[in-house]
Parts: structure tokens; sequence; C-alpha cells
């Protein structure tokens, strides 16, 4: 829709409207400006000559990022998020994919008695403790599966997915049966091939899950060579003394602060560059349908 | 088939046999043919039962006094006793108050911000800048609660915070947001504002782009300022959806946030900042209180059921009646 000036109002109101926008656009993207500024600041820069939101070119150090680099426990952390993110993911979509097209087959005997089946853990929630208990049962303790596997199916995504294969049509699915394929087969050479745009979006949010992930870690892995990311940052910016979480090499020319900033901006980093991908599916409208269910 | 319609079975018992074989034959033929599909179930199934039922299981330890070497089924029983413990306790107005408020300001001061963000989306004449604005603001819905921890800190702490450096720089003293009481809850509330608006545009955005656009056209024709235009087409036209929404939302009232508060509070805001998550945390990972901590659990997760399943009831009516 093209939206041309016409009179005095609508110019009032295209300037309300965009500055609302552009208002919104500086909150959100300040702070993260803040952050990498803050990550590239050197110990030398002389501070309160300015607010910390620019710095001139020539005078910026990538000190922080080459000690974080550089460091063992975060190379550690680094690793175990990929391990959780790549490992998890597959979990997920090992459970979620059969799971979704079995009840998708409106024929199935004892669908709906499946149906209420997820959906009953889905509204009534066990709570913290119970949970734990099981993980605890399990010898799960200090494991990283015990990061991956407690969340492992998500209703709502299941929902989403059996929506989609719903959608596909049935003649294809008929005719791979006729052909002699069983279900295995046909969900495997027939459904996935079609089913691209809703593997990768539910794919990559359940990733985007594993790599935010740090409630778990912290509730079932007490060893430090075993935590992620995101718990080291936690660490990291919660220590009032750095060196309890990493040797901070006290003769380095970036500030604590630099490094602080420099962390949260690298486990920010993977987000940032995956985010373009997620946005083209969302904005195609593929979950919106599943939010009225 | 083994019953041929020339010879009726002879008796009431060899009819319900004969009758009973064809269901089980047609039962097992179903079996077969869907064999794949239920074999495609198991391990989906098993993970249900064993991280989703088995914990529903362990949850009446709530109605006893768990030992760990007894086991779940083997600790003695003690009804209702936890559960009266927390509602005497002095932390139960507090936790319950503290979670509804941060939900109810999440809530009412999140929803008409979006909708204005939404509508403003809507109305710009600059379709390029609408994408930019659009991806900007969905991109902090992505980052983890840790990470926003970290954007908190640079902006709010009183040594290097950006804000505090402009309190700072006009002669004001630095401010401890995280840590103190009178703006704890503010600093919660206004950042989870700042993470989700822009995400939970896109629902009222597809609303809007729902709307009939010839109604416009008509009220341009009948010379509807573009203000009247809002308030009497897109208002009206999205206003199922917000209610739809706010219902579902009102559903989730009880989950306040646990990884937000769990990570942005500490010692010296507990008092504002508790929520029955965090504590049923410390109760029973930290304090070891497994059966109290898992009353106050089943506590919230029946209040929590009721609400979803009232909540979700009235969403549909609503929806139903709106969106036709």
């Amino acid at each position: 829709m093209r939206i041309r000036i016409k009179s005095w109002d609508d110019l009032v109101f295209q300037i309300l409207v965009n500055g609302f926008l552009l208002t919104v656009l500086l909150v959100v993207t300040i702070p993260i400006w803040r952050v990498f500024i803050m990550s590239i600041t050197p110990l030398a820069w002389a501070e309160g000559t300015s607010l910390g939101l620019w710095i001139p070119p020539g005078e910026w150090s990538n000190e922080a990022y080459k000690q974080l680099f550089n460091h063992p426990a975060f190379l550690q952390a680094a690793t175990n998020s990929v391990i959780i993110t790549v490992g998890g993911t597959a979990i997920n979509l090992f459970l979620t994919v059969p799971l979704a097209y079995a009840l998708s087959n409106e024929n199935l005997p004892g669908r709906k008695f499946l149906v209420t089946f997820i959906l009953i853990p889905f509204l009534f929630h066990a709570g913290l403790i119970p949970t734990y208990l099981v993980v605890q049962k399990l010898g799960l303790v200090d494991n990283l599966l015990a990061v991956m596997l407690p969340g492992a199916v998500s209703v709502y995504n299941t929902l989403v997915m059996k929506g989609f294969f719903e959608g596909l049509p049935e003649e294809l699915k008929e005719a791979a049966r006729l052909d002699g394929a069983n279900e295995v087969q046909v969900l495997w050479h027939v459904i996935l091939p079609l089913s691209k745009p809703i593997l990768l979006t539910i794919g990559l949010f359940y990733a985007v899950s594993h790599w935010n992930e740090f409630f778990n870690p912290i509730l079932y892995l007490n060893r430090a060579d075993l935590q992620p990311l995101p718990v080291l940052l936690r660490n990291i910016l919660l220590a009032a003394n750095i060196n309890e979480y990493l040797d901070y090499d006290a003769f380095a020319r970036a500030p604590i602060a630099a490094f602080k900033a420099a962390s949260v901006f690298i486990t920010m980093l993977p987000m940032v560059i995956v985010y373009p991908w997620i946005q083209r599916y969302f904005t195609k409208g593929t979950l919106l349908g599943a939010v009225k269910e | 088939m083994d019953t041929s319609p020339t010879s009726p079975p002879a008796s009431a018992a060899a009819r319900w046999k004969s009758f009973g074989s064809r269901e089980r034959e047609n039962l097992r033929k179903s079996l077969r043919k869907y064999r794949w599909l239920y074999i495609m179930l198991i391990p989906p199934l098993a993970y249900f039962v064993v991280f989703q039922y088995v914990p529903l299981w362990n949850a009446q330890i709530a109605f006893k006094d768990f030992r760990p070497l007894l086991g779940v089924w083997g600790s003695p029983f003690t009804g209702f006793d936890h559960f009266i413990t927390f509602f005497h306790s002095y932390y139960f107005s507090e936790l319950i108050s503290n979670t509804l408020i941060f939900s109810f300001l999440k809530l009412f001061v999140g929803i008409p911000l979006a909708v204005i963000l939404a509508l403003a989306l809507y109305e710009t004449m600059f379709l390029r800048f609408r994408t930019i604005v659009q991806t900007i603001a969905y991109l902090p819905h992505f980052l983890s609660w840790v990470i926003m921890f970290g954007v908190l800190l640079m902006l709010l702490s009183p040594g290097e915070g950006l804000i505090n450096a402009v309190i700072k720089a006009n002669g004001g003293r630095p401010i401890a947001f995280l840590t103190s009481p009178e703006w704890f809850r503010f600093v919660v509330v206004a950042s989870d504002i700042w993470k989700e608006t822009g995400w939970s545009t896109i629902i009222y955005l597809a609303a809007l782009m729902a709307i009939d656009p010839t109604l416009y056209e008509a009220a341009a024709v009948d010379g509807a300022s573009r203000f009247h235009r809002i308030w009497y087409i897109s208002l009206p036209g999205i206003l199922p959806v917000v209610a739809v929404i706010t219902m579902l939302r009102l559903g989730h009232i009880l989950n306040a946030g646990f990884n937000q508060i769990f990570i942005l509070y500490s010692l010296p805001v507990y008092s504002v900042g508790d929520i029955i998550d965090t504590w049923v945390y410390r109760q029973g990972i930290l304090e070891f209180q497994f059966s109290l901590a898992t009353a106050v659990g089943l506590f919230k997760g029946v209040i929590g059921l009721i609400l979803v399943v009232v909540s979700n009831r009235l969403a549909r009516r609503i929806g139903g009646a709106g969106l036709y």
C-alpha cells in the first residue's frame, strides 16, 4: 500500500509515525551498540570525555577479544555450547518429527488418546523438583544429556509441525503407499523433502533455545568444565574478582569492563548471525497459523 | 470374516464371541496397517513417560516427608502439612503479590505498546524503513536473559553504566538500579518490554494486514482523517486479536518470568523481586526442602491449569464471536 501525502493532516501523521519508529530503533540499538563500544575501549581511553558511545578510529583495541579467545575456559564453554546446541537440536527433531507425523494421520487408531496424552503435561506441570528427581535418578547429573533431554519435545512445536504435515496433499502419501512404501519410507522420502521450511524453522527455534540455555546447566551441571557459554558469561558478569573464573591477565591492556562487554558480545554474535535466516521463515507466517490453536 | 450371514450364531453368547473376534480381527488389522506409525511413536512417547509422567508421579512427595533413602513411594505420608505451612508462612502473600505485580505490569504496559508499534509499522509510508525497524525490533527476542543481564549492566551499573554516565554528566548521583528495591520492578518490567515488544507486534501486524482495504478507501472518500481511520477501522479490526492475546496471557499469569528474575535479582531486592518460581528453586535445590518446594510448585500448577483452561475457553469465545 503506497501512501501519498495529500494534506497537512497526512504530513503530521507521517512525522509522528516515523518519529516513533525512529525512537524505537534507537532504543533497541543504542544498548547493543554500547556493549560493542565498551568491548573495544582501550585501557588508556580517558573515561568521562564522552558517554562512551563513540571511539575515535585508531584508538580502539581488540585486546579484550584476544584475551577471551586465548582462554581455555572460554574455548571449553564454547565447545560445550556447540555440543548442547547441535546434539540437543538433533534429539529434538528426532523425537518431534515422528510424533508430529504420526499424529497428523487422521485415521490412526488411538490418535485422540495420544493427543490428550501429550497435552496433559503441557497443561499441568509437575514442577521443578519432581523433574530434578528424575534426572538425578537416571544418573544424568554432570552429564550434558541432562541439559538436552528433559525438555526434548516442545508440545507447541509438535502441534505447529503436525499442522504443517496435515496441510500436505494426501494423494502424495497415498501414491507412495500404493508403491509399497511403509510409513517410515513415506516420511523420509516424500514428506521430509517437502517440509524443509518447517524443519528449518522449528530446528532453528530449538537451536536458539539450546544456545541460550543457562538454567538447566546451572541446575544439573556442577563441574566447571561442562558449563556452556551463558553460564560462563553469568559468572564473568557476576564476579567481583574476575580471576575466580578466568585468569585475567593483570597486565592486559584491556579494562575489566571491556572484557565483560566482549564476553556479552561474543555470546550474542551467533544469534545475530543466524537471525536473518530465522526471520525469513517466521515473516512468511509459517508460525502464525498455529498461534490461534 | 468367519461369520457368514447364512449361518447366524445360535446363542447370544456365541454372537458376542463372534462379534468380539471380529473386533479383535479389525484391531489386529489396523495395528498391522499402522505398525510403522506406532513404532515411530515409541521414542517420543518414551520421552513423555520418563520426563513428563514420572515427574507427575514424583509430585506426590508434596503430600509426604520426602527422604531420598526411602524413595518417593516409601517416604512417610504427611497430608497437606506442606501446603498449610506455605499458606501460613509470611512468604505466601509476598510471593503471590510479587508474581502478580510483575505479570500484570508486563501485560498492561506491554500489550498497548505492542499495538501502538504495530500500528506505526502498518502506517509508515517508507516500506524499506518498516522492514529495518521490524528486523531490529524482533532481534532481542532471540537473546538469552544472561546476555540481557550483560546489556543491562552496561547500561545501569553505577560504575560504567550508560544511564548512570548521563546522570553523572548532569551532576546527579549514580543509582544502583539492579540492587535497589525502589528501582528493581521498573528494571524488570522495562527490560522485558525492551526485549519482547517488537516480537509481539507480529500477531497484531498480521491482524492489521487482514483488514479489508476497501474499508479504508471508503473512509477516505468520506473524508475521514488518518486518526479517525485508526480509531474507527484499525483498532476495532484488531480488537478481537488483542482480547484473545490478553486472555491467553492471563492464563499464564503465575509465570512472571523465572529466567529473567533468576538472573537479575539479588539478596537486597528479594522483598520486591522474589516470585513463586525463584522461591521454589531456592527452597528445593539450595535448601533441600524437596517436599515443601514441590507442594508450592504443585499449588502453582493447579491454579495455573485452572487459569489456562478458563482463559482458553474465554479466548475461543471472544475469537469465535469477533473473528467469525
